[in-house]
C-alpha cells in the first residue's frame, strides 16, 4: 500500500521558509472550461467521513472533500455554539472559607455538569427562574474537628470532617417537574472530585447555585468541549530514491512511524497510515543532502478532527449537535431572506426569537 | 443596506448575531454559484455582533435568489455530512479505547 496520489491543486505546498498554493481555487470561472459549480451529487460522491478512534472522552474523525470554510464552521460551532448547562448565579449566604466569594463563584461556574441541555430552555434574565430553565444546587458544608482523631495525627483527613469542599458536595434540589424529567440521570458534576475550597475547623459555606443553559461564545464555561481542532493531512512525496547510507537519517527527520526503511535493501518509503502523525516539522528541508529528494505538502480538503468532550455530551454526539446548530442558523437566515423577498421592501427585516 | 442596485443584482446584506462561522461558509457556497460575479463578507468591527455579505450577480439576476439557493445548498451539505458521519459511526470499524478522567 502506498500513499494515494493527489491532484497538485489539492496540495498546499510546505517549503523551507514559506507555504505555497494556500487558497482553494475550486470556484466557477477560475479555470476556463471547467465546471466547479455546486453539485450536491458530486459532493456526496466525493465526501468521506470516517471515525478513526473513539473513547469515552474523545473522538478522532476525518472529513474528506469539504472546503476549509465548512470544516472551520463546524469547529467553531463545536467550541462556541453548542449549548450546555453551567452554574451562572451563585447566592452566598455564608462563606467563612479563605476563598473570596467572587473567586468561589467563578470556580463553581467552571464545574462541568452532566445535564442534557436539550429539554432546558434558555433563561433570559436573572429574575424569572422556572423549573424549565434553571437547575438549583445547594451547598451546606461545615468543617469540624474529629472528636476521635488520634493524638499523633497530622493529616487533615484524620483530623477534620469536611476539610475539603468538593464538587460532590453540590446537592441537586429538584423543582417542579424536574424530579420526573431527570429521574434516570440526576444533575450532578461530571467529575465529583474537583476541589473547590479547602476548609479548616469553624469554616463553613452555605449557598444556592442556579445553573442555566448557555453557549461558549457567551462564556467559555458553557463550551461542551475541552478542545475541538483539526489538522490537514500531511503529504510527503519522495522524488528520487534516497541513498541507502542516508536512509536512517532521512527517517529521523520525520515523526516516528512516518517513514519506513526496508531493513535489507534500505529502501525508503512513506507509511500511508503513519503519515497522519507527521508534524510537518520541515527538518528534512534543513539538510542540504536531501535537497531535491523530497516535497512536503498538506492535502487541502482532508481534515483530521480531534474533539475532546467535557460535559454532558458523549464525544460522538458533539458533531451531530454542531450540525444541528448550523442548520438552525441557516433556517433562521433563510426565514429572514424570505421575509425580505416578500416584505414591504424597506430592506430591513426584524426576526423574532433570536 | 445602502449601495444596493435598483434590481438587487448587487447588494450588501447585514446579518445580525452571526460571525465568521456562517460568514465564510456562506461566502464559499455563494461563490460556488456560476451566476455570481463576486461575493465577500466582513465583520466590520469585532465588538459588534454582525456581518456584512456583499453579493454581485451577472446579467442583472437577483442576489436574493443566489442567497436563498446558497442557504438551501448549505443545508443539504450539512445533512449529507451528518448522514455520512452517522453511517461511519455505525458501520465502520475503528479503535475503541478507555480514557481516564
Amino acid at each position: 500500500m502506498s500513499q494515494p496520489e493527489f491532484d497538485a491543486r489539492q496540495l498546499v505546498g510546505v517549503k523551507a521558509e514559506r507555504v505555497t498554493n494556500i487558497s482553494s481555487t475550486d470556484y466557477p470561472g477560475h479555470y476556463p472550461n471547467e465546471d466547479h459549480a455546486w453539485s450536491l451529487s458530486k459532493f456526496t460522491t466525493n465526501l468521506k467521513v470516517q471515525v478513526k478512534r473513539l473513547s469515552n472522552r474523545s473522538i478522532d474523525f476525518d472529513i474528506v472533500g469539504v472546503d476549509a470554510s465548512i470544516a472551520n464552521a463546524f469547529r467553531r460551532i463545536m467550541i462556541a455554539e453548542v449549548p450546555t448547562v453551567a452554574i451562572e448565579h451563585v447566592y452566598i449566604f455564608n462563606n467563612t472559607s479563605i476563598i473570596q466569594d467572587e473567586v468561589l463563584a467563578h470556580r463553581l461556574g467552571l464545574v462541568p455538569l452532566n445535564v442534557d441541555p436539550a429539554p432546558i430552555e434558555p433563561r433570559l434574565s436573572a429574575g424569572d427562574a422556572t423549573d424549565r430553565n434553571t437547575i438549583v444546587f445547594k451547598v451546606n458544608i461545615k468543617c469540624e474537628r474529629k472528636a476521635d482523631a488520634p493524638k499523633d495525627a497530622t493529616e487533615p483527613e484524620d483530623l477534620y470532617i469536611n476539610h475539603e469542599f468538593l464538587s460532590r458536595h453540590l446537592i441537586w434540589e429538584p423543582a417542579g417537574e424536574q424530579g420526573l424529567m431527570f429521574a434516570d440521570n440526576p444533575p450532578a458534576p461530571t467529575n465529583l472530585n474537583i476541589v473547590l475550597a479547602k476548609l479548616r475547623p469553624g469554616q463553613e459555606i452555605e449557598m444556592d447555585l442556579h445553573a442555566v443553559k448557555g453557549v461558549g461564545k457567551d462564556h467559555a464555561k458553557f463550551s461542551p468541549v475541552a478542545t475541538a481542532s483539526y489538522r490537514i493531512l500531511p503529504h510527503i512525496k519522495i522524488l528520487k530514491s534516497i541513498p541507502p547510507q542516508l536512509a536512517e537519517k532521512f527517517q529521523r527527520c520525520f515523526a516516528p512511524g512516518v517513514i519506513r526503511v526496508n531493513p535489507v535493501s534500505k529502501e525508503v518509503s512513506v507509511d500511508p497510515v503513519g503519515v497522519r502523525n507527521d508534524t510537518v516539522s520541515r527538518e528534512v528541508l534543513r539538510h542540504p543532502e536531501f535537497e531535491g529528494y523530497v516535497e512536503l505538502s498538506r492535502v487541502r480538503n482532508w481534515f483530521l478532527f480531534n474533539v475532546e468532550s467535557e460535559g454532558p455530551y458523549v464525544p460522538e454526539r458533539i458533531l451531530p449537535e454542531a450540525i444541528m446548530v448550523m442548520k438552525s442558523k441557516i433556517a433562521q437566515i433563510r426565514a429572514g431572506v424570505e421575509a425580505l423577498i416578500s416584505g414591504p421592501g424597506d430592506g430591513d427585516v426584524v426576526m423574532k426569537n433570536i | 443596506m445602502s449601495g444596493a442596485s435598483e434590481d438587487m443584482s448587487a447588494a450588501t446584506y447585514k446579518i445580525h448575531d452571526e460571525s465568521h462561522t456562517i460568514g465564510n461558509a456562506l461566502r464559499w457556497m455563494i461563490m460556488k454559484n456560476p451566476k455570481v460575479e463576486f461575493c465577500g463578507y466582513s465583520v466590520p468591527h469585532p465588538s459588534e455582533n454582525f456581518i456584512h455579505v456583499r453579493i454581485q450577480m451577472y446579467d442583472h439576476l437577483s442576489s436574493l435568489t443566489a442567497l436563498l439557493t446558497a442557504l438551501d445548498d448549505l443545508d443539504a451539505l450539512c445533512s449529507t455530512i451528518d448522514t455520512a458521519y452517522r453511517s461511519s459511526l455505525q458501520n465502520d470499524i475503528y479503535e475503541r479505547w478507555e480514557e481516564k478522567s
